[in-house]
């Protein structure tokens, strides 16, 4: 079943087209991969399927429009809010803020936000202050705020930036099972190890050309044999 | 000279000591509305915001007088103005079309200018541009200004309540937010009228320069002591409320009594000001507590 199509969309970036008539398909329970060099336009194109950027041209499709607020996000991390006094349940339970409609969440949410916490090993957290945690537990929190916004689509902007290499394999790791799981991923990464062995979908962006396809196809793609001819094992 | 506190005040001997209790009531109210949304605004990096609408408040205050507006009238005119002006600097600053502090600056400098040259113009007298700018004396605070004060801070603090969650995320994570389904844009234009209505009637007690000292002071303070968003947004509304109240009490009690000077009994000091040096002075305490802990 497709869950998410793009028909020919065009995106901008401080008024500059990064992203120039894409169309693709994601089908549930996809690991797509999204890899190409820096400025290529990958957060503008996870933003834009957020809705946080408008596209400039073209069309952006969820397979049923109930589920179309229903994203998981997990934003590139952003050292601004470093100092931000929250706690780690304010934190997650936010997850919940686009749902709901009452002046508080509901205790189904509250048990939700827990079931996640406990999924991703954080619930002796709960109580702690989000600004003193670890890069990698900070990045399991939010992580964990995303899972409270969705069912079955996670959208991941670079989720092992900042991480030691132990954090970022168990990050992967976590991703790995989420998407076993049913989860929908479509992911942002540098890794171009990583995506292959986890993906079944690759999206690479360049300046101006871009190449989607299973990882199979990838592989004996230009674009993928020309970036693993290198560096990978 | 002697220096002392004269709480006779509240037996009523000089003037009506309702007043008192009027000016007790708005202030709480209003250092209650501003020290939440201060937390807000401080941690979106919208405190100037606050500095720059109070200005604005000032300007509306000069307009009111040119168009012979009465002073416990002139809400009419300072609520539209402000909100306005409110939605005016929000939109300036998310859309990107001026960096926001410089863009507070201008409005800051050019609504007091542009105020200042009104208020010339309506032939206004010092005392009047000096209420505006520092705050009216609480004897003039009526039972009608009470009233409008005490249920526009209700309503303020009310939907603050009922949009609690929703504030915290977009203050926390906007782009998460906005993915997710919240709307951004009114929960900031929420954000902005809820700013501009506590300004307004925090205004007239605590005065239009001052009145950004209690939005920011006390989200600061708080911030130095507590780690959790909660824990800081009633630490803040506590400690804004306890600063109002003890300042209020030092300011209205507080005597100097010079043998040769022709004033006899007491002189009040000016409230606003007052509450702020106690703002101040909770901010150096907390500053020092958090160091202490760090020590230890």
């Amino acid at each position: 079943m497709v869950r998410l199509k793009l028909n020919n969309i065009t995106l901008a970036y401080d008024g500059r087209v990064v992203i120039n008539n894409l169309s693709l398909k994601v089908d549930s329970g996809d690991y797509l991969c999204v890899v190409g060099e820096n400025g290529s336009g990958k957060s503008t194109l996870i933003k834009g399927i957020l809705g946080i950027v408008k596209p400039t041209g073209g069309s952006i499709a969820f397979c049923c429009p109930k589920h179309k607020r229903s994203i998981g996000y997990l934003p590139q991390q952003q050292s601004a809010q470093r100092d931000f006094p929250a706690s780690v349940k304010e934190v997650i339970l936010s997850g919940f803020a686009g749902k709901c409609r009452l002046p508080w969440y509901t205790k189904e949410m509250k048990q939700k936000a827990l079931e996640n916490m406990q999924l991703l090993k954080i619930e002796n957290l709960i109580n702690e202050p989000f600004s003193a945690l670890s890069g990698g537990q900070q990045q399991r929190v939010l992580l964990a705020r995303a899972l409270c916004a969705t069912e079955d689509l996670l959208l991941l902007d670079e989720p092992v930036n900042g991480l030691d290499p132990n954090a970022s394999k168990e990050m992967y790791s976590i991703i790995k099972e989420l998407n076993k799981s049913g989860m929908t991923v479509i992911m942002i990464t540098h890794d171009i190890n990583t995506a292959v062995n986890s993906a079944n979908k690759i999206l690479h962006l360049d300046r101006d050309n871009h190449f989607y396809g299973t990882t199979a196809e990838y592989l004996v793609s230009n674009f993928g044999s020309s970036l693993l001819k290198g560096g990978a094992k | 000279m002697s220096i002392y506190f004269d709480f006779s005040v509240f037996s009523g001997q000089y003037f009506d000591a309702t007043v008192l209790i009027y000016a007790i009531i708005v202030g709480v109210l209003t250092c209650l509305c501003s020290s939440v949304l201060g937390v807000n605004l401080v941690l979106k990096r919208y405190s100037m915001i606050g500095d720059g609408l109070s200005h604005v408040g000032f300007l509306a205050l000069a307009l009111a007088s040119l168009l012979g507006i009465a002073p416990e009238d002139n809400i009419y005119l300072t609520i539209p103005v402000v909100t306005a002006a409110a939605f005016f600097l929000m939109w300036l600053t998310d859309s990107g079309k001026l960096k926001g502090d410089a863009a507070t600056a201008l409005v800051s400098v050019g609504t007091v200018a542009v105020g200042y040259i009104i208020f010339g113009l309506a032939e206004a007298g010092s005392a009047e541009v000096c209420t505006g700018l520092f705050g009216a004396s609480v004897l003039t605070i009526s039972a009608n200004d009470t009233i409008l004060g005490a249920s526009l801070c209700a309503v303020v603090l009310v939907l603050y309540l009922v949009f609690f969650n929703r504030i915290f995320a977009v203050t926390f994570d906007r782009d998460f937010s906005k993915a997710t389904g919240v709307n951004i844009r009114v929960n900031n234009m929420l954000l902005a009228g809820l700013t501009a209505i506590t300004i307004v009637v925090g205004m007239k007690l605590i005065g239009s320069i001052m009145i950004s000292a209690v939005i920011v002071i006390p989200a600061v303070t708080s911030m130095k002591l507590f780690k959790t968003f909660k824990a800081t947004v009633i630490s803040s509304a506590i400690i804004s409320a306890l600063c109002f109240a003890l300042g209020f009490l030092f300011a209205v009690t507080f005597v100097i009594a010079k043998p040769d000077s022709y004033m006899s009994g007491t002189v009040m000091l000016p409230v606003g000001a007052t509450v702020v040096c106690f703002n101040v002075l909770a901010l150096l305490l907390a500053g020092l507590i958090k160091k202490k802990r760090v020590k230890c």
